[in-house]
């Protein structure tokens, strides 16, 4: 289908396939044996200008603009869902900055982020804390010109690695939601360190970790936004990033359907290619139609987003959760498709099942999608 | 430093076809991409500019579609595009070429270093370089695998060889030529894309060089195609048996034999 790609969007597609193919590809099942942080990929990225594409340009960006951070992340998606999150988890940390920051935070901040010199992590989530994020348990006390922060995140993307965290505590418990604020807090200050890096099922190339707080000072002038308004800022930029979840989904799903087709031309039995048989022909026919509706869900959002629409939370939600869960159907198929050789890790398959299963599960699991968007169409057909 | 860069927009394919009747290349339908070995030439230079500052000019003989060669090249880096395309030059061998993109870095004027990739993976020569360098009367190195040392005026480098490396000192300006050892070529960046799109490119046609005619061209190149095959594959070759005595004499026979 044609999405009707400004020539900028082209060239950035095109850019991001070529890093694809060329340099993320070749060590994608090297990082998910190793676990290793993919710096080496992450370098490319950064001189080829693909942090600066959710950064503005006076702050040494390229674009500011969801469109391209999906463009982006579905190419590298496709070629490993591990590495694509390592960048859009950079991404996510990162658009709080962009949103809220004041002029000199983003000064301070962003022209690093941008050239990937520094990576950005987004820390909300908590043990006793995931989809229901009032159950925040971090607190930041003000101390002269300082917060102190006490507190524990876990299953923090880029924890450890990353240099730059926006972290939400609360500085008002008694406020409930009103009372969390957001801070940016820079690897190395004393009291923030880390926990253990978490063994996952998938995106093995990314690194999960506890952040651990303990008397932690950070400056006053750290503070992001305003004081009590740490969930708006969570909220605003998981509306912002949840598209670039859908793009990941997206693109791990079309990666699976490439591979499953190409292998399906290949394999023989019965002394014909499988391809030719109409039993294939249709779960090809059935995962190439749901890929192409989670694409044009995720394009449309993210184009509504760039334009300024305001509320785009039952959309953005939409595409999270669809993209996701095509992600997970289509790359479940693609392993059937290649038969007991696709159970094997020989083959590239199985970890396309691994990858696409996250999906459904951050940045809101999908039964938390479903809630926002059945509300809001009530509400909507209510009114 | 100033560098020139010159290359090759070739096929992108390793099974290029022959022209049976012209025992020429069959372009069409074919993607074209830079010649592999000319972008390490083109990394090299940008790794020597971003130590010596300076400026790089890519040059390229061939059709106007050559022109997408030349931004890919500033798209990495490169500072600026020439484009060598006259239909007085079509049909040159790597003699009338290399007279011709001589005649077009005199016409760019001084320049410290001039590098080639060591060879085009269409034709294969290795000739083009070389001939640059004899044309221009400037030292040449080929098969360059490091860059040990270099200041602007001398240079020191590891020179390929089939069993091991020799090391070479040249005074500049001189014409390297380098083969894939030497690094990894870098993908090109948004902002460099966004640059190639709008940089202009000169053309320099015959009229601007004002060669000598009977130098370019078919009528400047001396090589001629006779016939283009693939050779035909090795037979097996045939294992002597019995005792060293018996087999020594079975061997004489039958050089005796291949002799007469």
């Amino acid at each position: 289908m044609d999405y009707l790609l400004t020539d900028e969007q082209k060239m950035i597609k095109d850019l991001a396939h070529k890093i694809a193919e060329e340099k993320i590809r070749p060590v994608a099942a090297k990082y998910d044996i190793s676990e290793e942080y993919p710096w080496e990929v992450l370098k490319v990225m950064g001189e080829s200008d693909m942090f600066g594409l959710f950064i503005p340009e006076e702050y040494g960006g390229f674009a500011n603009s969801t469109m391209n951070l999906c463009l982006a992340t579905e190419e590298f998606s496709r070629a490993c869902g591990g590495i694509a999150v390592c960048y859009a988890a950079s991404a996510l940390g990162t658009i709080p900055i962009v949103l809220f920051g004041t002029d000199e935070q983003k000064k301070k901040y962003l022209p690093d982020l941008a050239k990937g010199k520094k990576v950005a992590a987004f820390a909300v989530t908590e043990p006793e804390a995931g989809s229901d994020a009032s159950g925040i348990k971090t607190v930041a006390k003000k101390e002269g010109n300082h917060y102190v922060l006490n507190g524990l995140k876990h299953f923090i993307t880029n924890g450890g690695d990353a240099e730059t965290y926006v972290v939400i505590a609360m500085t008002d418990k008694s406020k409930g939601a009103r009372g969390a604020t957001a801070f940016i807090v820079e690897k190395g200050t004393p009291g923030f360190t880390f926990g253990k890096k978490e063994d996952k099922f998938g995106i093995r190339a990314s690194s999960t970790r506890e952040l651990i707080f303990t008397d932690c000072k950070v400056p006053a002038e750290n503070l992001l936004a305003k004081e009590g308004m740490g969930f708006i800022v969570t909220m605003r930029t998981f509306d912002m990033s949840r598209p670039g979840v859908a793009a990941q989904a997206l693109g791990i799903a079309q990666g699976a359907l490439e591979l499953a087709v190409k292998y399906v031309h290949e394999r023989v039995q019965f002394g014909k290619p499988i391809s030719s048989f109409q039993g294939i022909q249709w779960m090809i026919a059935d995962m190439a139609t749901e890929v192409e509706a989670a694409r044009g869900l995720v394009y449309s959002t993210a184009r509504m987003l760039d334009a300024g629409v305001k509320d785009v939370s039952k959309e953005s939600a939409m595409a999270k959760m669809y993209a996701s869960d095509v992600a997970m159907r289509v790359s479940v198929d693609a392993l059937q498709l290649f038969g007991g050789y696709g159970y094997m890790k020989d083959y590239p398959i199985e970890k396309y099942v691994r990858d696409a299963k996250i999906t459904q599960i951050y940045e809101g699991t999908n039964q938390v999608q479903r809630g926002i968007i059945g509300l809001k169409v009530i509400k909507e057909m209510a009114k | 430093m100033n560098i020139i860069v010159c290359i090759k927009q070739v096929p992108e394919t390793t099974e290029v076809r022959i022209n049976p009747e012209t025992n020429t290349l069959m372009r069409e339908g074919v993607k074209a991409i830079i010649n592999p070995f000319d972008m390490y030439a083109i990394e090299e230079a940008l790794r020597l500019k971003e130590r010596f500052g300076g400026k790089i000019s890519v040059i390229t003989m061939g059709p106007p579609q050559a022109e997408g060669a030349l931004r890919e090249a500033i798209s990495m880096g490169a500072d600026e595009g020439y484009l060598v395309c006259d239909r007085a030059f079509a049909g040159s061998d790597t003699w009338a070429t290399s007279y011709t993109l001589a005649g077009a870095i005199k016409k760019l004027g001084s320049f410290d270093l001039i590098i080639c990739g060591k060879q085009a993976s269409d034709g294969d020569t290795a000739q083009v370089g070389p001939g640059i360098s004899t044309h221009l009367n400037i030292p040449q190195v080929t098969y360059v695998k490091k860059v040990e040392e270099a200041t602007d005026k001398t240079m020191r480098l590891e020179r390929m060889l089939e069993e091991g490396y020799e090391i070479i000192e040249t005074p500049l300006p001189a014409l390297l030529t380098v083969v894939k050892e030497i690094n990894e070529p870098r993908i090109p960046s948004l902002k460099g894309l966004m640059r190639a799109k709008s940089a202009k490119i000169t053309t320099f046609t015959q009229k601007e060089l004002d060669l000598d005619p009977q130098q370019i061209g078919l009528c400047g190149s001396p090589t001629q195609v006779v016939k283009i095959f693939t050779p035909a594959p090795r037979l097996g070759g045939q294992i002597l048996k019995g005792e060293i005595p018996e087999i020594a004499k079975q061997l004489v026979d039958l050089i005796k034999g291949e002799v007469n």
